[in-house]
């Protein structure tokens, strides 16, 4: 049963984390990456606490042989900076720019904001099986 | 300012332990649109926690709705199409560039990947730069 309820709390929590940080406002997201308007550099801080916290849970959690409920850690191991890496990030970022939305507030959204964030979700869904279909044969992190 | 930057420092370390709580049960990362992702290809033995994950987001988003309406909020200066190229964007962007704001910038940066450093330093600028341009030009909406 665990095994089940397990992703889903983490799954929850992230929800939650991300709108008490203000990241599912799409408004405050745009305050923050709009450098020429009133700038509001508050969801800075959103990485400062997540990573403070992941970052020293992490090496914890990695002490032991395996998890909870799995049989193995499966974490991402490349190093190499490639220009898919590059290019990707890039494509990320602007698309982010314009909407005010990275994938989870924008999957968190759907909750209570009707057309936007279906269209916001809808179209990225599209873009991934876009890119599945351009590069059939890659993994991802 | 000092209350946003407060709730963005708390709403970022409940990010961090949603990340944490899933790397010690699952002993996976917890990278949105990985999950996403890997749930538009053919159902494996991930398919499983991924969903439960998801459901999990979707949940934490009617409970912000119902409790802390006011953290979900759409783009108030972008049209409907723009959000759809946005959407597009992330979705083609974070696959070829195998994360985004969650995988790369928060468990990523944790893990100290030198990978994730440049992508996150990559959708930053331009998240950045297209924000900024779209706010100097009065384009958006």
């Amino acid at each position: 049963m665990s095994r089940f309820i397990a992703p889903f709390v983490a799954g929850l929590v992230f929800a939650l984390g991300l709108g008490i940080s203000g990241m599912t406002d799409a408004n405050k997201v745009i305050g923050f990456l709009n450098l020429a308007g009133d700038w509001d550099p508050s969801l800075a801080f959103v990485m400062v606490g997540a990573i403070g916290v992941h970052l020293a849970l992490y090496r914890i959690i990695l002490r032991r042989k395996s998890p909870l409920f799995g049989d193995t850690f499966d974490i991402p191991t490349r190093r190499d900076v490639d220009p898919q890496l590059i290019g990707g990030a890039a494509v990320f970022g602007i698309g982010w720019g314009l909407g005010g939305f990275c994938p989870g507030p924008g999957l968190v959204s759907l909750a209570g904001l009707g057309t936007f964030a279906a269209v916001f979700v809808g179209f990225m869904l599209l873009g991934m099986v876009a890119h599945k279909r351009v590069h059939r044969p890659t993994q991802a992190a | 300012m000092l209350n946003s930057i407060l709730w963005a420092t708390v709403g970022g370390a409940v990010i961090g332990l949603a990340a944490s709580w899933l790397l010690l049960a699952k002993g996976r990362v917890a990278g949105i649109s990985g999950i996403v992702g890997g749930l538009l290809g053919p159902s494996d033995t991930q398919s499983s926690w991924r969903m439960n994950f998801l459901l999990g987001l979707l949940v934490g988003g009617a409970i912000l709705m119902v409790t802390f309406p006011e953290a979900i909020a759409a783009p108030a200066e972008r049209s409907m199409w723009l959000v759809a190229v946005a959407g597009a964007l992330v979705g083609y962007g974070t696959r070829l560039g195998s994360g985004c704001t969650s995988g790369h910038g928060v468990c990523g940066l944790s893990r100290l990947s030198p990978r994730a450093l440049v992508a996150t330093l990559t959708f930053m600028a331009t998240g950045f730069a297209t924000a900024t341009l779209l706010g100097l030009t009065g384009g958006g909406s």
